[in-house]
C-alpha cells in the first residue's frame, strides 16, 4: 500500500513517524556531508569563515573538514582554478569515494569569473567534474555557501538508492574514474571531458 | 533455581560480542549492495595532495648518522646511571665505586675518542 505524503503528515501530527530505508539513509548522509579541506583562492577565505563560530557550518553537520580525499564526501571548489591546478583538482576528485558531491563556489569556479579571459584560467571546473551546486558571487558570502549546502542536502535527500534513477556509482560495471587532464602545448589535454560538459550551442539570430 | 551470581557476566559478554558483530554485518551487507567498490589507478595512488607521487618511498638513509646515535647513547646511558649514583653517593662500598668508575670512564673514553676523531664538529 502506497502512503501519500498527506497521510504521512497526518500520522506525524499524531506522533507516528513513518520512514523507508532510503529516506533514513538519505537523511543520515545528507546531514553529515564531510567536505574536503581544500581551498584554491579568495573564496576559500569565505569557506573558512563559514566553518568558524560566527556562521558555524557545524549547524548543518558539515564541520568535519577532512584533510584526505579518502574521507571526504564533498569537494568545494572554492576559487579560481588555474590550468596548472586543474589536474590536481580532478585527481583529488577521483580519489574521493562515492557517493561524492561537488560545489562550485564563486564566479571563478563556475566560469573563470573575472579571470575568464586569462590564458591560464580554466573556464569552469564543470568541464572536468560534474558539479551539483553552483554558488554565484565574487566571492559568495558565507550565507550563500550555507544556502548551497542546504540545496545540496535537498538534492541528496531526493536521491534514490535503487532503480533507474540511482546514481551512477551504484552501477557495478561503470568505472567512476574521470580522466585527469595533462599539460599540452597550448591548453590542457583534453580541454574538456565530453561526458561531463558539452559546449552550449551558439544562439544565432535567424537570417532575415 | 537461583542463577549463578556471575551469570550476568556471561550475558553481558554475549551481548557485547553479538552487538558489534551484528553492526558490522549490517554495514557489510549495506556495502555489498549500495557501495560497490570503484578502485582505479588514480584513486589508489599513494599521495593525497593531488600531485602524482614521484619516486620511491624506500629511500636510502645516510649511514654516517650512526655516529650521532652512538654519541647520543653515551650521554643518555651515562645520565641514567649517574642519577642513582649521585643519589647514593655517600653510602657506597669501595667495590661499587670502582665498578661505577670503570663504567663512567669507559663511556668518557668513547666521548674522548669521538672528540679526537673530530666527530663533534658539525658536518
Amino acid at each position: 500500500m502506497e502512503i501519500t505524503p498527506e497521510q504521512k503528515d497526518e500520522l506525524r501530527r499524531h506522533g507516528i513517524l513513518l520512514t523507508s530505508l532510503e529516506e533514513l539513509y538519505n537523511w543520515g548522509r545528507s546531514h553529515s556531508v564531510w567536505p574536503l579541506q581544500f581551498g584554491l583562492a579568495c573564496c576559500a577565505i569565505e569557506m573558512i569563515a563559514t566553518s568558524m563560530a560566527r556562521f558555524d557550518i557545524a549547524r548543518f553537520g558539515s564541520e568535519v573538514f577532512r584533510p584526505s580525499p579518502r574521507q571526504a564526501d564533498l569537494l568545494i571548489v572554492s576559487g579560481t582554478v588555474t590550468k596548472k591546478m586543474a589536474p590536481q583538482v580532478v585527481r583529488l576528485w577521483n580519489q574521493m569515494p562515492e557517493p561524492k558531491y561537488c560545489i562550485a563556489m564563486g564566479a571563478c569556479a563556475i566560469s573563470g569569473g573575472p579571470f575568464k579571459q586569462g590564458y591560464n584560467v580554466l573556464k569552469g571546473i564543470d568541464r572536468y567534474i560534474p558539479v551539483d551546486v553552483y554558488i554565484p558571487g565574487c566571492p559568495p558570502r558565507p550565507e550563500a555557501l550555507l544556502n548551497g549546502l542546504i540545496t545540496l542536502q535537498a538534492k541528496i535527500s531526493g536521491q534514490s538508492i535503487s532503480g533507474p534513477d540511482a546514481p551512477r556509482h551504484l552501477g557495478s560495471a561503470d568505472s567512476c574514474e574521470y580522466p585527469v587532464p595533462e599539460f599540452g602545448g597550448h591548453d590542457l589535454e583534453p580541454p574538456k571531458n565530453p561526458d561531463v560538459w558539452q559546449p552550449p550551442a551558439p544562439a544565432r539570430a535567424p537570417k532575415p | 533455581m537461583d542463577a549463578h551470581p556471575y551469570a550476568f557476566m556471561a550475558v553481558l559478554l554475549a551481548v557485547a560480542t553479538a552487538f558489534p558483530l551484528a553492526m558490522l554485518a549490517v554495514a557489510r551487507l549495506w556495502f555489498r549492495f549500495f557501495q560497490p567498490p570503484k578502485p582505479g589507478a588514480v584513486k589508489n595512488d599513494v599521495y593525497e595532495c593531488g600531485l602524482p607521487s614521484s619516486g620511491d618511498s624506500w629511500i636510502q638513509f645516510k649511514a654516517h648518522y650512526y655516529l650521532y646515535a652512538i654519541l647520543f647513547l653515551i650521554f643518555d646511558v651515562e645520565v641514567v646511571f649517574l642519577l642513582p649514583f649521585a643519589a647514593a653517593f655517600t653510602s657506597f662500598s669501595a667495590g661499587a665505586l670502582a665498578a661505577m668508575a670503570v663504567f663512567v670512564l669507559l663511556l668518557a673514553e668513547g666521548l674522548l675518542w669521538a672528540w679526537h676523531r673530530g666527530h663533534l664538529e658539525w658536518m
